[in-house]
């Protein structure tokens, strides 16, 4: 927007996003399968939380490629900063999410 | 107990009926002066259209003074209540709202704020940018925050406040407990706000990679600036979980789900879990800036570049990397097991050791420095004893086994307040006060800023101190009375005091900027404080384009070495022959209308009211529609326009 860039914005010839509305149906599908697990009683607990963490992988994987222009670059040969961004997001998720089973699991004494 | 919304609460209580009327009075008092004095365009035109980053970060400012003094009142009226034993000045209920709403507003309402107001005012001045990357994207920001924050106080008279602590655990906040509008407030006025402040963190994340000034590389950029890319990074990664935890606690209480009941599966926990992910990265948010701004004051002010920049950068890094991995210290006691406690406080520990390095910088930076005793030097230096008791005695709660001792004990509200107070407000006045003539082209009166730092930092000792003390004696947090004969009475009585005088620099900080106002010495040079960095560069204020042409930058504190001679100070003043068009955004009011929208959105579901619901989803649905189709979104300065101000200003060449 302002700031550096001289040049008036080109506007793209608008071409469908296909893939946005790909990723978006395959986001809804990825939650809405979660749910009919949980809620019809598909799975015994161990497996359930595997198949629900598995959908969220996906899930991360579907929006990194689809809404958030994970691979692509600028084009101006600075570095790519949101790999680094994402790399950290990555590894917060993982602790999050593994960490939160760990602490909820009162796993030592208390069940 | 909270009930259903009671609207005769209007008139039973006095307190409330009190703040009715001031709330009307006030309404009225300003609608006739815009009407009186026809501002209302004016109002319009520059402030609530404005997507000017400079213009943002005041009102950011000013509506974050404006909830200190809420919360300091919320503050004043608890530690009254507290002064003596059995006291009967506010009742239980009432107190439980108080304590509520003075957490709420200090930490969402006024801290955030605050450093918002500071990333906005100097980030892009400090990096040589003319705006931020989407400025109509900080334009939404402000207003969300605003509308999230209007929601949040007025439950106060309309309904009920929040009354379960501002961490809102369940199960005491599902609807089986509280069932009244309060803890609806609560929820939606920290998910509307929290939208804006998701917003701010990427905004600013983009802008400080992107939008530097050519030359300026990262280990160029001043530590203000290196200290917001951390906080943005936490923001971005904590906020989430955050808006999870609100979100799941709102399913259960408006359609009947059981995500933290204590029946059908759910479990109560698992909300504290989520809440403390984002809450502990909180403290760190709204800390780092601050740590910035000391960088910025203790080196400019001992005429000496920062002790160890390298390590201050590895230090805010590794902060905002490990702030990350301590969120469980705050629920030690919840008795997940050894080896899960045992993580956590040494995590906690460890991030300690970058904490106490950026304090030795400091210390390194004055010594030897030649310093000048200034109002922001003064609060800066304050700083540092103060945050190291509070660090200290962080480390003291975060050995888990002692922590079942401490928890939920004064000694517990001792140390957070003096985290939060000795280290950001005491840090964030001083940065008020370093950009000050930056922001409005005057300085502050000099006297009266001393009698309110005086007042403020004695006070804070007297109220807090004893607190410690209180905590050990086993005074728990959040009682609303307590009886005589248990050794409570004197520590509270002195802490009472302290709060008062706390009020009192409150007050006289207040009246500095009345009277400076009115009879400030204008700063001319643009440079009062002799600074170091890029800002001190500009006129005060900074013309609304910020930068005739962009400087190229050639090395770390660039302005003050081009003053030593260094560097041609040439550079920073614009060439005719070199002004360009310059490139600006448009003013909108769409992000002032998409926020009522959200806080139509809110009210609704605070009180089940469908109508508000749909209304509020239009006009949010329209706004989105409208923006997406929206191709005129930036202008250009003429030449000939920047000519006339940098000459009016006296700083054109050639």
């Amino acid at each position: 927007m302002a700031g550096q860039h001289q040049t008036p914005t080109a506007h793209h010839e608008p071409s469908f996003p296909w893939q946005y509305v790909i990723g978006y149906v395959l986001s809804l599908v990825l939650t809405v399968i979660p749910l009919w697990l949980v809620l019809d009683h598909v799975l015994t607990p161990t497996p359930l939380t595997i198949g629900i963490l598995f959908c969220a992988v996906l899930q991360i994987f579907v929006q990194l490629f689809m809404f958030m222009h994970f691979t692509h670059g600028d084009g101006s040969g600075e570095p790519a900063y949101q790999t680094v961004v994402l790399s950290i997001g990555y590894f917060f998720t993982v602790v999050f999410a593994g960490a939160s089973i760990w602490i909820m699991s009162f796993s030592s004494q208390v069940q | 107990m909270n009930t259903v919304p009671h609207w005769g609460i209007f008139i039973t209580e006095p307190m409330i009926l009190g703040s009715d009327v001031l709330i009307v009075l006030t309404s009225v008092a300003i609608v006739f002066v815009l009407t009186k004095f026809k501002k209302w365009g004016w109002l319009w035109r520059e402030w609530l259209t404005t997507v000017d980053h400079k213009k943002i970060g005041i009102m950011y400012l000013i509506a974050a003074l404006l909830m200190l003094f809420r919360g300091g009142v919320d503050a004043e009226l608890m530690r009254t209540q507290l002064a003596l034993p059995n006291l009967s000045f506010l009742d239980a209920e009432h107190y439980d709202e108080i304590f509520t709403t003075h957490g709420i507003i200090m930490i969402l309402f006024m801290a955030m704020p605050f450093i918002f107001a500071l990333f906005n005012i100097v980030v892009p001045l400090q990096i040589g940018a003319r705006d931020v990357a989407f400025p109509y994207l900080n334009a939404i920001s402000f207003w969300l925050f605003f509308f999230g924050a209007l929601l949040m106080n007025i439950s106060f008279v309309i309904g009920g406040s929040p009354d379960a602590g501002w961490t809102s655990y369940p199960p005491l906040t599902e609807l089986g407990f509280n069932p009244g509008p309060g803890e609806n407030y609560y929820l939606l006025a920290l998910q509307i706000s929290g939208i804006g402040s998701m917003a701010t963190g990427i905004n600013f994340l983009v802008t400080i990679l992107k939008m530097r000034a050519p030359g300026m590389t990262l280990w160029r950029m001043p530590l203000f600036t290196w200290s917001v890319l951390s906080s943005c990074v936490m923001i971005l990664f904590a906020f989430p979980a955050l808006t999870v935890a609100l979100a799941l606690l709102l399913l259960d209480r408006t359609l009947g789900a059981h995500f933290f009941t204590m029946l059908h599966g759910g479990n109560p926990m698992m909300f504290i879990n989520l809440f403390w992910i984002w809450g502990h990265p909180e403290v760190y948010i709204v800390i780092l800036p601050a740590f910035g701004v000391l960088s910025e004051v203790i080196s400019t002010f001992s005429r000496k570049a920062t002790f160890g920049y390298g390590s201050m950068v590895f230090a805010l890094v590794a902060i905002s990397i490990v702030g990350f991995l301590t969120w469980v210290h705050h629920f030690f006691t919840m008795g997940a097991g050894a080896d899960v406690n045992l993580f956590f406080a040494i995590a906690t520990m460890v991030v300690g050791i970058p904490t106490g390095v950026k304090v030795f910088n400091w210390l390194f930076t004055m010594y030897r420095g030649r310093i000048r005793m200034t109002l922001p030097m003064m609060w800066a230096v304050a700083f540092i004893p103060c945050f190291a008791i509070g660090g200290a005695t962080g480390v003291m709660l975060a050995v888990a086994p002692a922590d079942y001792q401490y928890h939920n004990s004064y000694f517990l509200v001792a140390h957070f307040h003096q985290a939060l107070i000795g280290g950001a407000v005491l840090s964030l006045v001083a940065g008020m006060y370093y950009w000050w003539p930056k922001m409005f082209g005057f300085m502050l009166d000099e006297r009266l800023g001393q009698w309110g730092f005086w007042f403020f930092n004695i006070g804070f000792y007297v109220c807090f101190m004893p607190q410690y003390a209180l905590g050990l004696m086993g005074m728990t947090r959040r009682i609303y009375t307590y009886p005589a004969g248990l050794g409570w009475t004197v520590p509270n009585f002195i802490s009472t005091i302290g709060a008062y005088m706390m009020g009192i620099g409150f007050l006289f900080i207040v009246w500095q900027i009345l009277y400076s106002i009115k009879h400030g010495k204008r700063d001319v040079t643009g440079d009062p404080w002799d600074g170091r960095t890029l800002e001190w560069s500009l006129p005060s204020p900074a013309p609304h384009y910020n930068f005739a042409t962009i400087p190229t930058i050639q090395g770390r504190d660039a302005w003050w070495m081009a003053k030593q001679g260094e560097l041609d100070k040439k550079d920073f003043l614009p060439d005719k022959d070199d002004i360009k068009p310059i490139h600006m955004p448009k003013n909108s009011g769409r992000p002032f209308i998409l926020s009522v929208s959200f806080f139509i959105i809110g009210l609704g579901i605070v009180f089940g009211v469908i109508p508000f619901e749909v209304i509020g989803g239009l006009g949010v649905a329209f706004c989105m529609f409208r923006r997406s189709f929206e191709y005129d979104t930036d202008y250009y300065v003429p030449v000939d326009e920047v000519i006339h101000t940098e000459s009016a200003l006296g700083r054109l060449q050639g």
